[in-house]
């Protein structure tokens, strides 16, 4: 066997995958395997609620909201790309951008609820649309405010001047977790609003 | 066990001058404050022996109740409390951690790493684990809160709905169970991300996935799995807390919500945790079999896919724990089926692990004593999970001692045995000193007639229709000599591990000095000091195959030249054949 068969050529350059990158992957796969049994739960039990209100009777669809949380996954993208060319003030813009279309959609949701509950009289413990309801968007919902607490303070520390073109691997990996959120967001909307209304 | 384990001349060598001695108060905090991989694995391995101490001997007050009819040892209440917990106790916080600690300890020397890829994160993962596990046993003193005296979860450690309901499970100890459980499942998730982000991103410089430890492989499959099957309980845990506290009806069958669902969602999750804890077993003797059989592991591709495929397979199988809900035809037969197929590539692991012995020099240390040991009796298990598969003889044996025999014979036979063996094989690593192979062949051999006698025979009452979970029965029926037998075999069981425990503190003052490399092994591991400095390696290490340490001790033939990816693999003299 030639020697030109031994790898261990110290000039070869060894590069392995960035582990920031690889740990919020597992997260999410984690996270996806959590919101699949909340959603395999509401599809189970639609339609079996044995006392109203019914969805058809209470949900419109919150497409201003879904538009600004899916358009926030572009602004983020537009954060990272920007501070990966280094410039920081851009950067700084398309993070508040981000934060604002969320906190723009988790007072949609805010809104939502308070009709629901006010004036539906939907509360978690009213049926099975309820108990359903409230846990799969509110499970979502709480993943967008830990998202918007962690953007905010990337908005912070960007608007602060300390964060540099060094961290735009830390952004990217924030931003993995924001884009899952706002996918997540479409597989709520569909179950919720299209397929069970 | 976490005293035997501290550095010595640091607390315990007396020999080590006064001056030098930190204060108890020193340590203590050192430990608590550590993100280092080595001193994590260690506490998460003492913290889960603190537990199997605890569970076993809630076993064996059950062993005794159960002992002979008509028994009044413990009150109904109490026996309730004790199999709830014990199960608990032994999936969550011994079966988990432990692996887990093996796994911290292991993986970053094994792939040449200094550390974990998120030290600190393991570090949390470790307390919030540790957390949940004194919540399940504060419930013993906190359970009723403000009503009164304690109580322990007595819901059975898969407990079902409605039973976990607050009509029927007042008090607030189905809550503590639920928050040890989902404290611990969240420790669970961080540790396994630690591990799939250190094998993916940490590995030294030549060490393709093609030449990772099969260890390393093994746990990168079992971290994989807990993702996806922590996850689904994780969620299950959140829904029983809706319901016991905020009013909501998932699993309230008088509001139109189902008991049936709660079944799929814990399956989801149990199931595939059995194989979650197997896989690291299946780890450990892929690395002690090849090194005490003085051969390379047979079949090296092929043990990485039969993992890879039991992770997949293991996900569709859960519902085999269902058969007598009534699924109907079409479900019981895929899940039958599925169960089945499962076997493949388990048996595949089997043939290996035999091909690898195969014209080996076999060693017969107390390692690869429990290693075969563990291959004899993971077979029973398997044949006994192939009977158990088949959905007609499940309704006959369903949630009888039968079930009760068959996956004790793969927690304690399989996978408590393959840890035994780990222990005797790393305890030097760890240590510096060699465990004692006398005590060391007493405890295996006390230990194998204690399983057997138990194990063995805790199969017939099973088969004579004894259920699991009953407190006490007549004398009439046929059980008693099998119960006596059962019990008997579980007081043999427990003198062992008493002396596993005497062996592992003597042979931590007394035992004959290890040095770096006391089994003449091949992965990176024994390549550093025992026990190894904080840094792990000086100098990271470079590898160029499977056995980077066999290169470096035989550079006339070393494995690299058999391992490239252009050429076939060629025959060539093993050593010692």
């Amino acid at each position: 066997m030639s020697d030109a068969a031994l790898i261990s050529n110290p000039n070869e350059e060894w590069v392995l995958p960035s582990r920031g990158i690889v740990g919020m992957a597992c997260l999410i796969l984690a996270e996806a395997s959590i919101f699949v049994i909340f959603v395999v739960a509401y599809i189970f039990y639609m339609g079996k609620s044995l006392t109203g209100p019914t969805p058809k009777e209470v949900l419109t669809l919150p497409i201003f909201t879904s538009i600004c949380l899916l358009s926030s996954s572009l602004t983020v993208h537009a954060a990272v790309s920007a501070l990966s060319r280094s410039k920081r003030h851009l950067c700084s813009l398309w993070l508040a951008a981000t934060v604002l279309l969320g906190g723009i959609f988790l007072a949609g949701t805010a809104h939502e609820w308070y009709d629901l509950i006010y004036n539906h009289g939907l509360t978690i413990s009213t049926n099975l649309f309820g108990t359903t309801f409230y846990s799969l968007v509110g499970l979502h919902a709480t993943h967008v405010l830990i998202g918007l607490i962690m953007l905010s303070l990337a908005l912070w520390f960007s608007l602060r001047g300390q964060m540099t073109h060094e961290h735009t691997e830390k952004l990217e990996v924030l931003s993995l977790y924001w884009h899952f959120v706002d996918g997540v967001w479409v597989i709520v909307f569909l179950v919720v609003y299209v397929l069970g209304r | 066990m976490m005293a035997t384990q501290t550095p010595p001349n640091e607390v315990y060598d007396a020999g080590a001058s006064k001056p030098h001695r930190p204060l108890w108060l020193e340590v203590l905090h050192g430990w608590v404050t550590t993100v280092d991989h080595k001193k994590i694995g260690l506490m998460y391995i003492g913290y889960s022996l603190i537990f199997l101490v605890v569970a076993g001997f809630e076993a064996l007050l059950m062993r005794i109740q159960l002992a002979i009819p008509n028994n009044h040892f413990v009150s109904p209440q109490v026996f309730n409390g004790l199999f709830t917990v014990h199960g608990t106790t032994m999936v969550f916080f011994v079966g988990m951690p432990i692996l887990f600690g093996f796994g911290n300890y292991l993986i970053p020397l094994m792939i040449g790493a200094r550390d974990m890829a998120f030290p600190r994160l393991n570090a949390f993962s470790f307390w919030i684990s540790a957390f949940g596990g004194l919540l399940l046993y504060y419930s013993y003193i906190g359970g009723s809160g403000l009503y009164g005296a304690g109580s322990a979860p007595d819901v059975g450690w898969f407990a079902y709905a409605p039973l976990t309901s607050r009509v029927f499970s007042p008090g607030h100890s189905t809550d503590y169970w639920t928050l040890a459980v989902l404290l611990s499942g969240i420790g669970t998730i961080g540790t396994a991300l630690n591990i799939v982000a250190t094998t993916i991103s940490m590995r030294c410089p030549g060490m393709k996935m093609s030449r990772l430890p099969l260890l390393v492989w093994l746990y990168l499959v079992t971290s994989c799995m807990t993702f996806i099957a922590v996850g689904p309980l994780t969620a299950a845990q959140i829904m029983l807390m809706l319901d016991r506290y905020a009013g909501s009806h998932f699993f309230d069958t008088q509001a139109g919500g189902s008991a049936v669902l709660w079944m799929h969602f814990f399956w989801i999750f149990g199931h595939p945790e059995v194989y979650i804890l197997v896989l690291p077993a299946f780890a450990f003797a892929n690395e002690i079999i090849p090194v005490f059989s003085r051969k390379a592991i047979f079949g090296y591709p092929a043990m990485v896919a039969a993992s890879v495929g039991i992770g997949f397979i293991s996900m569709g199988v859960w519902a085999h724990h269902m058969f007598t809900v009534g699924l109907g035809p079409g479900a019981n037969t895929f899940f039958v089926l599925a169960t089945m197929i499962i076997s493949v590539p388990t048996g595949i692991k089997i043939f290996n692990w035999l091909a690898t012995l195969w014209g080996g020099k076999i060693h017969f240390t107390v390692s690869m004593m429990f290693a075969i040991g563990f291959l004899f009796q993971f077979l029973i298990a398997g044949l006994t999970g192939i009977m158990l598969s088949v959905a007609p003889l499940d309704w006959q044996l369903g949630n009888s001692y039968f079930v009760v025999a068959h996956f004790h014979y793969v927690l304690v036979g399989a996978i408590l045995f393959m840890l035994f063996s780990a222990f005797y094989y790393w305890y030097p690593k760890v240590t510096g000193r060699m465990l004692s192979e006398r005590l060391g062949k007493w405890h295996f051999w006390l230990f194998v007639i204690g399983f057997h006698l138990t194990f063995d025979f805790m199969h017939i009452p099973g088969l004579l229709g004894m259920p699991r979970r009953i407190y006490t029965y007549e004398a009439d029926r046929g059980w008693m000599i099998w119960n006596m037998i059962v019990s008997s075999g579980a007081a043999v069981q427990a003198v062992a591990t008493l002396l596993f425990v005497f062996n592992m503190v003597w042979s931590y003052f007394k035992g004959a000095v290890a040095g770096a490399d006391p089994w003449d092994a091949w992965t990176l591991e024994w390549s550093t000091t025992s026990p190894p400095p904080s840094y792990n390696f000086a100098q990271t290490p470079t590898v160029a195959s499977r056995r980077p340490l066999w290169d470096l001790k035989h550079p006339e033939d070393p494995d690299s030249n058999y391992e490239t990816e252009q050429s076939l693999p060629r025959t060539r003299q093993e050593e010692n054949l």
